[in-house]
Order: structure tokens, then sequence, then C-alpha cells
């Protein structure tokens, strides 16, 4: 049960707010639909069948990114510009969520308003089911180590979510708009006065984190198999233990933390939990995160020193 | 330094009393900045002390080690001849140390009273099953309290605005409510951090008066303050710092006088309105 | 003292109250309990519910305020996010459920007291690690919470998993007395005094849930009445101050950890009665009632209705239980809509309906210092 790859998706969708789950659970959508749109099935030959995967990325990404826009537009910016307290961003927060998620659960209805259910019909029917993904890349057996088989599935999202990590901590230290959003999460009125649009980095910080979060929900397709409505609810709260783990606020440390997490569950289920329980392991070692090592593995290094 | 007219220097002998409380070589540090380095003096019983410096100097962090609210990096905070340790905030606060803050923090949509109120309840012990059964102990902690408010108020001339939010009160009204309140909490030592920060003239004589009545009830008052006529004029003896360093200790006199200090503040324009 | 011309605020509807004698006060809430008493028999053609039955719908509703009471104290008065409040509710409609069906017979009360006990202690415990960390991270700990919960009872064998309990026992009943119902006939209302219409208090039997309505009626009087005493005392200011300023609190001698904790054991222990009481009535539960979007609809009720109010709590309650039923065609909507109230009233009008006492007399304090010349100001400081 090799579950690297598992463990580094949700190192990659780190919760940067609470609604960024849902944003994830569209994306998702987003590829599952591109999929049906274009008629993928199993056994096409291999260059088409990586196309179709790489439109469906795209799809992904582009849904994820324009949701995660909408969000930050809907839920988030009023609440920023007004310095309002962070309970209320959160409830805001909180609010968009179940919005978004009720709402792909409800599509079904909402295309029969608008009479359009007979011509959606493939995209919308049973909205509160499991949503299968057509993969049509063959899911053959590679590797074998120690009695774990390993697919090629799973090789394609160890692969490409370390790519993604990669990139994603190059960008945030090297490029000059990856520097406009360190900068601004330290300082913001420094990084204003520096000329920093501080309006353009927050969007940018949301569409980047939507992107990567379409990105893991083609990771999360292609291994899991199926979408849902509410997959985003426990997903972010695994995410949100990743981070934590590893120290919010650091890139690697969300890789690290994914990793401990993912080990962590499976090893339980190992040791003869049945798989339903693995949820309550992430949270129970949540919970222990917290309360011994608040600031993570590779926490953060912030000198003020609580009394 | 500005001109100082002899009759507004306190000149009066400074207590020589038990010291209260000591920093002993306290070093904070955040990261890779030192705030405050190997920091040692102590604060007599019974005395008024000013702590100055220019902006940046360490002052509030010193505070602020003071309070518990930082940890020192290295070196100890003794009062009352305890180390401070890693208590928490309240506590410390129940040893006996209280402050104001210099951008106040009052809790802005509790009335007056109810500022004051919360820190008489400091000294309380009322839960859940004395408030909701209004047993014994509830009415005579209410009682005292509503005293201890009363007073209070009526020192700091807030009386008429007892009932009104703290959010509504004028500045002044608000920096004095902030002092009351610290007051209520029975401390032994009191911080007032740039208590005259926006005051004009005739409110710092009086914000003066006030500090001294402060002492002559009984407690040991720390003062962090730029206007160096209200420091020369109420404090017993100044700490001096920095770049978070001491750099001199001693009466108002030989402080203004020293050197050193006239250096660090040279070019620096005070705040002496 | 002062020279400058004061303008007088008018007189709110708050003061009008407060002039007016004690015993007309106590008058005035007797008369409005009775009322909400008779209500359900009322049948008034307006509110009552066309596709439901009223009398349900208002237990329904009665439970709801119940919770958002008990969310209040948590989120409205100590400023902590907890997200998963069904959590408690949960554990205290199982504990009634595992002890009066599926593993023993225990006796109605003592049922209850061991569901309250059994809620507050896990308050204490999901608070005791989690309330020192940040407010957001609290919020996701305690949907995890919630969500954990629901789990522990799909996938114990012992909780009957996903089939969940049956059979629960109904609060044991007294037939003190009977009161008839209403009848609409246009405008006239004529009173229905066949057996079948009458309600007979504290019966709790299968067909009529009224009953069920005046307990719970009963209780949340109980709560209000505590609600208020603890408000007004050394623990409501604490609050108050810790929610507002945390560190100013704890450096002026308030122990906030201690209190907060004690906010979030309250509401455990309020959650964990109206579950309880919840599954009295409905005889039968499973995981699938207490799934993490009834978290969210206790949060909407409370802040929907303004948190920091017991008044606004209670309001909010009837809003998010009683909207859906009156109007039958949005309850599918039901999360949509209210999670797009949520949205709006952060970003709108965070306050809710029905502002914390401090809002209003913030007001009626602003407008009253705006009718001071500002020469008194300077004078006076």
């Amino acid at each position: 049960m090799f579950a690297l790859g598992y463990t580094l998706v949700y190192g990659v969708l780190r919760l940067i707010n609470f609604a960024h789950s849902e944003v994830f659970m569209w994306g998702s959508f987003g590829a599952v639909w591109a999929m049906t749109l274009l008629g993928a099935h199993t056994g096409m030959g291999w260059p088409a069948a990586v196309g179709l995967l790489v439109v469906a990325l795209i799809a992904a990404m582009a849904v994820s990114g324009g949701v995660a826009l909408v969000v930050e537009r809907i839920a988030y910016r009023r609440l920023r510009e007004k310095h309002a307290p962070p309970l209320v961003a959160l409830i805001s927060a909180i609010g968009a969520s179940f919005m978004l998620s009720e709402l792909m659960g409800l599509r079904d209805r909402i295309a029969g308003w608008l009479n359009l259910d007979e011509v959606l019909a493939p995209y919308v029917r049973q909205a509160r089911e499991n949503t299968a993904f057509v993969n049509p890349l063959p899911n053959v057996q590679v590797l074998e180590i120690a009695g774990f088989q390993i697919r090629s599935n799973q090789l394609i999202v160890l692969v490409a979510a370390i790519l993604m990590m990669i990139a994603l901590d190059q960008f945030v230290s090297r490029s000059r708009l990856g520097r406009g959003v360190r900068a601004v999460s330290q300082n913001p009125e420094a990084a204003a006065l520096m000329g920093v649009n501080q309006k353009r980095v927050v969007q940018l910080t949301f569409f980047i984190g939507g992107l990567m979060a379409g990105a893991a929900a083609l990771l999360y397709l292609v291994h899991i198999g199926v979408t849902r409505y509410n997959v985003g609810f426990i997903l972010g709260i695994k995410a949100f233990t990743a981070a934590v783990l590893g120290g919010i606020g650091n890139i690697r440390g969300a890789l690290v933390g994914g990793l401990v997490l993912g080990l962590a569950e499976n090893y339980a289920t190992f040791f003869g939990l049945a798989s339903s329980w693995k949820d309550v392991v992430s949270f129970l070692l949540l919970i222990v995160v917290l309360l011994f090592r608040p600031t993570g593995i590779l926490g953060e290094s912030l000198g003020k020193a609580r009394a | 330094m500005p001109e100082l007219t002899k009759d507004t220097e306190n000149t009066a002998p400074a207590p020589s009393g038990r010291a209260l409380l000591t920093m002993e070589d306290v070093t904070l540090k955040f990261g890779g900045v030192v705030a405050l380095n190997e920091v040692s003096f102590e604060i007599r019983e019974g005395e008024i002390l000013g702590l100055i410096g220019p902006n940046g100097a360490g002052k509030t962090t010193c505070f602020n080690a003071l309070t518990g609210v930082y940890q020192p990096t290295s070196g100890r905070v003794v009062f009352d001849g305890q180390p401070l340790g890693k208590r928490k905030r309240f506590q410390i606060n129940r040893l006996g140390i209280a402050r104001t803050f210099q951008n106040i923090r009052l809790f802005g949509n509790m009335t007056a009273r109810e500022n004051v109120l919360v820190g008489a309840d400091s000294h309380h012990r009322s839960g859940v099953v004395n408030s909701l059964f209004r047993l014994p102990r509830h009415r005579r902690e209410t009682r005292e309290g509503n005293r201890t408010a009363d007073e209070l108020l009526e020192m700091m001339d807030l009386t008429h605005r007892a009932d009104d939010l703290a959010r509504n009160l004028s500045y002044g009204e608000q920096r004095r409510l902030e002092i009351a309140r610290a007051l209520a909490t029975r401390p032994k030592l009191l911080c007032l951090d740039e208590p005259a920060a926006g005051f004009n003239p005739v409110e710092k004589q009086r914000l003066m008066d006030l500090i001294r009545k402060v002492r002559d009830m009984g407690n040991t008052v720390l003062l962090i303050e730029h206007d160096m006529r209200l420091v020369m004029g109420v404090t017993d003896r100044i700490v001096v710092l920095e770049f978070g360093r001491k750099i001199a200790e001693g009466a108002p006199a030989e402080i203004r006088d020293n050197p050193a200090v006239i250096a660090a503040y040279l070019g620096v324009d005070d705040d002496a309105s | 003292m002062s020279t400058a011309t004061q303008k007088a605020p008018k007189p709110t509807f708050a003061d009008r109250w407060a002039a007016l004698p004690k015993l007309v006060q106590i008058l005035v809430w007797v008369l409005i309990a009775v009322f909400f008493f008779v209500l359900p028999l009322l049948n008034l053609p307006i509110v009552s519910t066309p596709d439901a039955e009223f009398g349900s719908v208002l237990a329904s509703v009665a439970n709801y305020a119940l919770v958002a009471l008990g969310l209040n104290i948590v989120l409205g008065y100590a400023g902590l996010l907890d997200l998963g409040y069904v959590g408690f509710y949960a554990i205290g409609a199982y504990t009634v459920g595992v002890g009066g069906s599926l593993h023993g017979q225990i006796n109605w009360f003592v049922l209850i007291v061991m569901a309250v006990t059994i809620s507050t202690a896990s308050g204490l415990l999901l608070g005791a690690p989690t309330l020192r960390v940040r407010g957001d991270y609290l919020a996701i700990v305690t949907l995890g919470f919630g969500e954990i919960i629901r789990l522990t009872a799909l996938n114990t064998e012992w909780l009957n998993q996903a089939r969940g309990i049956t059979g629960i026992p109904r609060p044991p009943s007294s037939e003190l007395f009977g009161l008839p119902s209403l009848v609409w006939d246009g405008a006239t209302a004529k009173v229905d005094l066949g057996e079948g219409a009458k309600s007979i208090f504290l019966k709790f039997g299968l067909l009529d849930a009224v009953p069920y309505y005046w307990l719970a009626l009963i209780v949340i009087i109980v709560v209000l009445f505590a609600d208020r005493l603890l408000q007004a005392s050394r623990v409501g200011r604490a609050w108050e101050a810790t929610r507002e300023d945390e560190e100013a609190a704890e450096l002026n001698g308030v122990p906030t950890f201690r209190f907060k904790l004690l906010a979030f054991a309250l509401g455990a222990f309020v959650g964990g009665l109206s579950g309880a009481l919840y599954a009295s009535r409905i005889g039968a539960i499973n995981p699938d009632s207490f799934m993490i979007q009834l978290s969210m609809m206790f949060l909407a009720a409370v802040v929907i209705g303004g948190q920091g109010n017991r008044w606004g709590a209670i309001v909010g309650g009837v809003v998010v239980a009683y909207l859906p039923e009156r109007f039958r065609e949005f309850a599918d909507f039901r999360i949509v809509v209210f999670g797009l109230l949520l949205l709006l009233l952060a970003n709108f009008r965070p306050q809710g309906l029905l502002p914390p006492r401090r809002a209003r007399r913030a007001r009626r304090a602003d407008a009253a210092t705006a009718g001071l010349e500002g020469t008194e100001e300077g004078a006076r400081a």
C-alpha cells in the first residue's frame, strides 16, 4: 500500500483558506467533465491518453484557479480591506465553502430549474453520489518492492507531485512575483510602500493556490478514481493537519507533513484498524501535534516567546 | 536637551528602600535582532523610576520582559524576591505587576466601570457556581468590586463617565481609565508606557500629580516617557537605554548632564511641549 | 459639570422598558411566556406550517433555539469559533440512545444527567489542548472533532454503526391537564374541545409533539435565566474582556484560558442536553442525523440572530429551523441559502439581526456624545 503519492497530494493542497478545499473539489469536477466532454475511455492509445490527461489537467487548473479568484473576490476582499477580525473572515469563508459544496451537490436540481438537465445529463445527474473519473491511461504494474506493487498511476502521481512542489518552491523563492508574495505576507505596509500592489499579490496568491489545487485534484483523480461534492471537506481537514504537522506557512514543511500523515494513516490500517478509522487517526494526530508542538516539525521561527 | 529650570526638576533624594524588581543581565533576541543586551537595573520600593532612551532603544521591549509578555533569551527578572520564570501573564499580574499600554488597550465595548471591575476581578474567585446561585461570595465580591471601581473612578475624575462605553471616552479620559483599571488589580509595581503621549501641558501637569499620588498610595512606579520635562520633574531615578543597552543610571540631575546620554539624544528633537 | 448644552438622546424602546416598574416587567414576561406555551394550540393561519405538523415544527425550532443558546456562549460571549458543535449534540443523543435502548434500560432522568456529564467532559477534553491555539486553527480542529464523533458512531459496532439506535425512551409522562386547540374558520376561532385535539400537559406520546415543545421551552427558560446570571457576573465580564482583547485581559489578571475552557464546557453542556432531548423526542437516531452540515446550521443560527445576544441566538434558531419548514420548496437548498446568508452577513452586518447589548449601547452612547460640544472635551481632559 504505497501511499506516498497520496501524501504528496496532501502536501500540495496546503490549506490557504477554509474554502480552499472546495476549490479543489470544483477542480476535480472540472477534470471529470473535461474527460466526459472529450469522450475519454480506457484503452486509448498512448499519445491520445496523455494528451487527454493534459487537457484534463488544464481544465482542472482553470476551474480551480477561477473558483479561487471568485472566492477571494466575494468572501475575502471586502473584509481584508476593512481589516475585519479574523473570526468574521472565517465565518465568511465558511459560508462560501458550504455554498460551493452544496451547489455542486445540487447541480441536478439547478440544471432542472434551468431546463438544461437533459442537455447536461452526463454532467449533472446523481449529484450526491460518487462520480467516476475516466482515466485513459492503463494502470499497469511497474515495479514490485518487498511485496508491494507499484502501479503506473501511483508513479505518475508521485513524480508529478514532486515536480509541482519543486516548481512552487522555486517560484516563491526565486521569481519576482514570488518575492512579492513573501513580502506581503510578512509586512503588508512596507510592501505597499515598496511598490508592491497588494491587491494583485493577494489575487495572485489565491490564483496560484487554486492552480495547485486543480493540479492536485487531477492527481487525486488519477489515484483514487472518484470524486464527489463533499470530498473537499475531509481532505481539507487532512491537508490542514499535514500543513500544521509540517509547520504552517512553510511549503517544505507541508511536504514533510503530508508524508508523515500519509505514512501514519497507512501504518494504522496496516496494524489492523479498519480503513474507515483512517480519518480518525489523522484527526488525533492533529490534536497531538497542536498540544505538544504547535509550530510543527519544521516550525515557524518567530522569536516571540510566550510567557 | 532643552533647558530646564531648577524648580521643575525633582531634586528630592531617591528612596533607598529594598529592590522590588531586579533585571539581571536580561538579554532578549528576536531571531537575529538583539533587542535587549544584558540590561541590569533595579527598581526600589516606593520610587518612581523613569526609563528613557531614543526611539528603538528597547524601552517597550524592556517593559514587555518585565511584565511577562516576552521571555528573556537569557538573564532573569526577579520580582519581590521571586524570579518571574515561565509564569503566565495573569499570574504575573497577581504577583503584583500591572501596566498600561502605549497605544491604549481598553475593552472598548465595555463601560468605564466594567473596565475597572475587570481589574478588580483579578482578586476575586467567583466562578460559575457562585455566580449562578448568587452565593455570598459573589455578592461580597460584587460589592467590593463596585466599591473599588467607585473609588478609582473618582480618583481619576471619571465618575461622570462611569457608564459610558470606554471607546466613547476622550483620549485623556481613556488614558486615565487605563491607569484606573491597572490600579484595580492592586499591584505593587505600576508600569506606565508613555502615559503622556498626546497630552497638552495642562494634562501633563495633572498626570505628574497623579503619578505622585499613586506613589504616595504605596505603589512603585516605572515610567517610559519621551517628554524630558515630565520625566525630570516626577521621577526619582532614571535609567537610560540605547540600542538595547543601558548607558546610564542615576538621579535626574546626573542624567541631564551625562555626556553619553546627551550624545544619544543629539539630533533628536524632544517632545518638550 | 458641563457648561455646554447637551442634546438628550431620544428615549429608545430599551429606555422606556427600563423605566417601567419591576412588577409590570415581570408581568409582561409571564404573558410572553404564556403566549409561547399556547402557540402550537393557536394554529394561527399565517404562521402555521401547511406541510408539516406545527407542533413538531415548533418542537424542532425550540431544539434549535436551545442549541443556539449554547453555541452563543462559546461563540458570542467568549469569541471561540466552534464548528464542531454537532459533536456534543451527537454525544448527548447517543448517550441517551445507548443507555436507554441499545445497551440498557436506564431511567430517563439518569440518562439526561449522564448525557450532559459526558458531553461536558468531552468539551473539557477537547478544549484543554485546543483552546491554546489561534482562532482559525480552533475552527478546523473543532470541525474535525464534530466529524470524528460521527465517524466513530458510524464505525463502532457497539454503537450499532450505520443502523443507528431505535426505541429511545421518551421522558416519563404525567397527565396533569389538557389544553384544547383552536380551529380557524376564516377569521373566527373556535375552540376544539374534542378529545383528539387536546394536548395534554406533559404526556409524552408518539402522536403529539406539543408536550416535547413544552419541555424544551421550560429548559430554554431555565437556560436563559442562567445565561443572564452568568453574563452579569465576574464570569461574563471575563468573557467579554477576553473577547475584546485577550492579551490586555491577561495582563490585568484575567485567567483567560480558564474562562475560555469554561465557556467551552458550558457550551458542551447545553449541546449535550439538546441532543439528549432531541433523541428522546425523535426516538431513533443514526450517524446521518449528525452530519457536519448541521454544525453549519447551528453556526448560522447564532450568527444570523446576532452573536453575543441570547435573544439573538433564539431568533437565529427560529429562523434556521422554521423557515425551511414554512417554505418547503427551499428546504433542500437550505445549506446554500444559509451559507449565502453567512457570507453576506459576515461582509455587511457581522453583528447579525440582534446586535449584542454592547453594540446597541454603543450606538446610544455615540449619539449622546455626538450631542456634546467639543469644548467640553478639551476642558475635561
